[in-house]
């Protein structure tokens, strides 16, 4: 355990920007994890009599048009946004790094369905797939997680089909199978551990677009409902005001997104440079 | 040629995949049309039974998709209930206001990002290299609706050099003769110099949002790209035999780093088409996403059906451009002779 902590640090050392993506990770989680029990307003009671306030010393924020502190929203919010975003990539990493490495390891007819699957999915452009999804499953929070999760599986599915086709004829794979290893527990044993750490990069980049697509969908009025905090529905609420100046409804959700965004990014290139030094760009 | 005729047919199961996803998708979508085209929530039930039959909805799902199929290849799209009109003819008509928008967007990205990789490839560890990935990094990570508004406030309401943020045209002029559909075109046919500025000053700040959005991943992969090339022997080979620096730079590095540059094209303007719904949204731009979002919150089938269709075989399209592009980059990919 110390000597992991001695290399942890070793690596950060090198790399302050993924220290900087940490540190950006563990405020956005602590919002996430804490932020209901901290934040000095109800994110949902409205107060007229302090409708559409700049931010001030009451409230850093300003306030919304029907008086909600924007600081208790943001900061609420980020529960909601970064468990739904959480959820989906958990969903797709699975489903897709199981599958995609089956067909790898398989080939075959599976392969070939899974391949034309994949490519359909890649033949729309995310964004608007997920749009029609939410639409079909029904307007919810679950739809938004089901709809971001399918949009992300294919990056999954092609990552652990490469990665299990370049390692199924190696050597150990070899001795495991004449040692009398089942396919099921090749596949479990051998080859997804080995494939694990070039899916967890490709997962923390996904984190960043599950947030953002997240945010677009509720944006548009997909998903999320008001008056639920999240920062894709606060930045349409508070677009009606940009135009007449009052900037802070939709600037500081906007940027709490940023952030997120930034953060997940930050720390896929880092993680990248960690597992795969080669790939440096 | 034999390359090309494989490539056209390879499309072939990819876009039935998509008609099938498309139909498979949009009959999901929760509400009962026969309820919706009898135009009241009362209707009894012999009356949506009947509308229900007219529409085919009573047949079995896979009938509906034959029915389905035959309308798609005659290109009838079928009708909206918002506008009342075919869905191929709202699409053809709201087109060129998108793909304008896209294409200026798109030309502008690339114009900005290929410099911008190339001089930072040029000197790694300058300002411009550090601006640039400072660029690529947040450009990822800028929301194109936080960005679009963020754009509308300093220059609408602070600067006021952007005209209001409400569509293509000031609602009061008078549109030029459509003859390709884009204004920016259309406005110098006609020799109105006076109406293409009022055009370029609307699509400028929608244009320059989506610019911000494309040029993160384009500007990283020429910088990539380039170094990676840069670094080669045969480079090394031209500036030993004294070769002029641009010849080198243009001829000899760009020509070779250009491939995965192109492929990310492909993958940036997937994205764009996606983020086109946003930045309609945002800028009240009447094109083609607004119309798909409409009908999506009014729950009407076809258009949403058909803006999907066209999207993905836009999508296929530039991919099979693309290909086709490879082949002309690099000869060796020996796509035309395989």
């Amino acid at each position: 355990m110390r000597e992991k902590l001695a290399l942890l640090r070793y690596i950060l050392a090198g790399n302050p920007v993924t220290l900087l993506a940490l540190a950006m990770l563990v405020l956005l989680l602590g919002c996430a994890i804490l932020g209901p029990a901290l934040v000095p307003y109800d994110p949902i009671a409205t107060n007229t009599a302090s409708a559409l306030q700049p931010p001030s010393a009451t409230h850093w924020f300003g306030t919304d048009q029907l008086g909600r502190d924007v600081f208790s929203r943001v900061v609420v919010a980020a529960r909601l946004d970064l468990a739904i975003a959480f959820a989906a990539v958990l969903l797709s990493m699975a489903v897709g790094s199981v599958f995609g490495a089956a067909m790898g390891y398989f080939r075959g007819w599976l392969d070939t369905a899974g391949s034309r699957g994949t490519d359909v999915l890649m033949a729309f452009p995310l964004f608007v797939l997920a749009m029609a999804m939410v639409a079909a499953l029904g307007n919810s929070v679950s739809s938004v997680v089901y709809a971001t999760a399918v949009i992300n599986l294919p990056f999954y599915i092609r990552l652990a089909r490469a990665e299990t086709s370049i390692r199924r004829d190696m050597g150990y794979i070899e001795a495991a199978r004449v040692g009398g290893s089942g396919h099921a527990r090749i596949l479990r044993v051998f080859l997804l551990p080995n494939i694990l750490p070039a899916l967890v990069v490709q997962a923390s980049v996904n984190l960043g677009w599950a947030v953002l697509n997240t945010a677009g969908l509720s944006f548009i009025g997909l998903g999320v409902r008001a008056p639920t905090p999240e920062w894709g529905i606060m930045v349409a609420e508070g677009a009606q005001f940009i135009v007449s100046g009052r900037w802070w409804i939709a600037a500081f959700p906007g940027a709490a997104l940023m952030l997120a965004v930034f953060c997940f990014n930050l720390l896929g290139d880092g993680l990248r440079d960690i597992v795969d030094p080669r790939s440096r760009t | 040629m034999a390359f090309l005729l494989r490539r056209l047919a390879g499309v072939v199961p990819t876009l039935f995949g998509v008609v099938v996803a498309a139909f498979v998708l949009t009959r999901l979508l929760p509400g009962d049309p026969a309820v919706f085209f009898a135009n009241s929530v009362t209707a009894d039930a012999a009356t949506i039974a009947a509308v229900r039959q007219k529409l085919g909805l009573d047949l079995p799902l896979w009938q509906q998709f034959l029915v389905y199929a035959g309308q798609l290849l005659r290109g009838d799209l079928g009708q909206s209930v918002g506008t009342g009109q075919p869905v191929a003819t709202d699409l053809l008509r709201l087109l060129p206001a998108s793909a304008e928008l896209t294409l200026v967007a798109f030309a502008l990205a690339i114009l900005v990002a290929v410099p911008l990789g190339v001089a930072a490839a040029l000197r790694p560890g300058s300002v411009i290299d550090h601006a640039c990935r400072l660029l690529s990094t947040a450009g990822v990570s800028l929301p194109t609706f936080v960005s679009g508004l963020l754009l509308i406030y300093i220059f609408y309401y602070q600067l006021g050099t952007a005209p209001e943020p409400i569509g293509r045209i000031d609602p009061f002029a008078i549109p030029p003769p459509g003859i390709t559909g884009f204004l920016l075109i259309d406005t110098l046919l006609a020799g109105d110099t006076e109406g293409f500025a009022a055009a370029a000053r609307q699509i400028v700040l929608p244009a320059v949002t989506m610019a911000l959005f494309a040029l993160a991943p384009l500007a990283r992969m020429t910088r990539a790209s380039m170094l990676g090339v840069l670094g080669s022997e045969f480079i090394r080979t031209a500036r030993a035999n004294g070769l002029r620096r641009r010849k080198i730079i243009v001829s000899y590095a760009l020509r070779n780093a250009l491939l995965p540059i192109v492929t990310t094209l492909g993958m940036v303007f997937s994205n764009m088409l996606g983020a086109n719904v946003l930045v309609e949204r945002v800028f009240a731009w009447p094109g083609i996403g607004s119309y798909a979002l409409d009908s999506l919150i009014s729950l009407d089938y076809a258009p949403v059906q058909g803006f999907m269709l066209l999207m993905a075989t836009i999508f296929v399209l530039v991919n099979l451009v693309i290909d086709l592009l490879y082949a002309v980059i690099d000869p060796r990919t020996g796509l035309f002779h395989a």
